[in-house]
């Protein structure tokens, strides 16, 4: 099966309130917030795309963007 | 089709606070959809007051901001004269179990086919932190300064014994469990009641000092269990989530239809 792989993280800060349950569950500490308390991807390079930040994010401001890698 | 198609865009940000459970609700109910493959237009939603009923603004399908505790008797007329429609009632735990109570076990008993989700924070929220009737004994509520006195209601317990043919429990830390079980719940051919356990940081969690948002979904992941599981054995305080009961009954509207074609006696 081909695995889904990272294309891009979408945040809407204008949704976003800074509750940062993304960033206390995100397995590879991607995600963090800024100084405007809106949640940003500080490491996406680490992130695998398990989308356990766009499932539990209570104002549905994150989406992850995949594309199939083989 | 996104879950985004599924949103009235114009009403965003929502106004519940930040790491509120309920959005993590209305996120999960919105991916059970999806998968369903239901138009917009198939779908209706109907709901009483609180912070959990203010879900129906935010969502594009047929939808009714009813009255308090009343969500269920709306959906049940609705249901009645258009029967093709999928009914969904979201409610909050005091609206479902203290003003709406009687509404709740009549239409468990009744088996009527519509999805009715109890979002449970144990508290009520949007008039400043009350305690309800699922605050459970020994938390603390702005109305129990000296610790609340009153147990709490079992959701599941009290709709497995009125009646619903389709009765889980989930979380908001479990949320693909939670999406699962909602497409379940839809599915199903009766009423299905689907507890999803929610967090209040703002009323609950401050007032019982358990941390922010993320915090208190350690702590639900901490309280529950798979139902049946070892830990529950070992542990009997645990909570246990997934689906209770899972049955077929004749449903409401179909026994009534068979009533009017007894009374007609095959007149049109």
């Amino acid at each position: 099966m081909a695995k889904q792989k990272l294309k891009q993280h979408h945040i809407n800060r204008d949704w976003c309130k800074g509750c940062g349950i993304c960033v206390h569950f995100c397995p590879k500490k991607v995600l963090e917030l800024d100084e405007e308390d809106k949640a940003v991807a500080a490491r996406p390079e680490d992130c695998i795309a398990c989308k356990l930040c766009e499932l539990r994010c209570p104002d549905l401001a994150i989406e992850i963007e995949t594309e199939r890698s083989e | 089709m996104a879950i985004r198609d599924f949103l009235r865009e114009r009403f965003f940000p929502h106004m519940w606070c930040p790491g509120c459970g309920h959005g993590i609700v209305l996120n999960n109910m919105l991916r059970a959809i999806q998968t369903l493959g239901m138009s917009k237009n198939e779908i209706a939603m109907v709901s009483g007051i609180g912070c959990s009923s203010r879900i129906s603004g935010y969502v594009d399908f047929h939808t009714l901001h009813t009255i308090h505790g009343r969500a269920l008797a709306f959906a049940t007329g609705l249901k009645m004269s258009m029967p093709e429609l999928n009914v969904i009632v979201p409610m909050g735990d005091g609206d479902a179990l203290s003003i709406g109570g009687n509404h709740f076990i009549h239409a468990c008993r009744r088996n009527i086919a519509m999805t009715a989700l109890v979002m449970n924070n144990r508290i009520y929220g949007m008039t400043g932190g009350q305690f309800s009737p699922l605050s459970g004994y020994g938390t603390l509520a702005t109305t129990a300064p000296y610790t609340n006195i009153d147990h709490g209601f079992d959701v599941v317990d009290l709709a497995i014994s009125a009646g619903a043919t389709f009765v889980a429990r989930t979380t908001t830390y479990h949320a693909k469990q939670m999406a699962d079980i909602i497409r379940e719940a839809i599915i199903h051919d009766g009423f299905s009641v689907v507890e999803i356990m929610t967090q209040c940081p703002t009323y609950f969690g401050r007032k019982n000092k358990l941390g922010d948002a993320s915090n208190m979904m350690e702590w639900m992941k901490d309280i529950t269990t798979p139902v049946g599981s070892k830990a529950k054995e070992e542990n009997p305080d645990l909570i246990e989530r997934g689906i209770f009961v899972q049955k077929e009954l004749p449903e409401y509207c179909s026994e009534y239809n068979k009533v009017i074609e007894r009374a007609m006696k095959g007149r049109s």
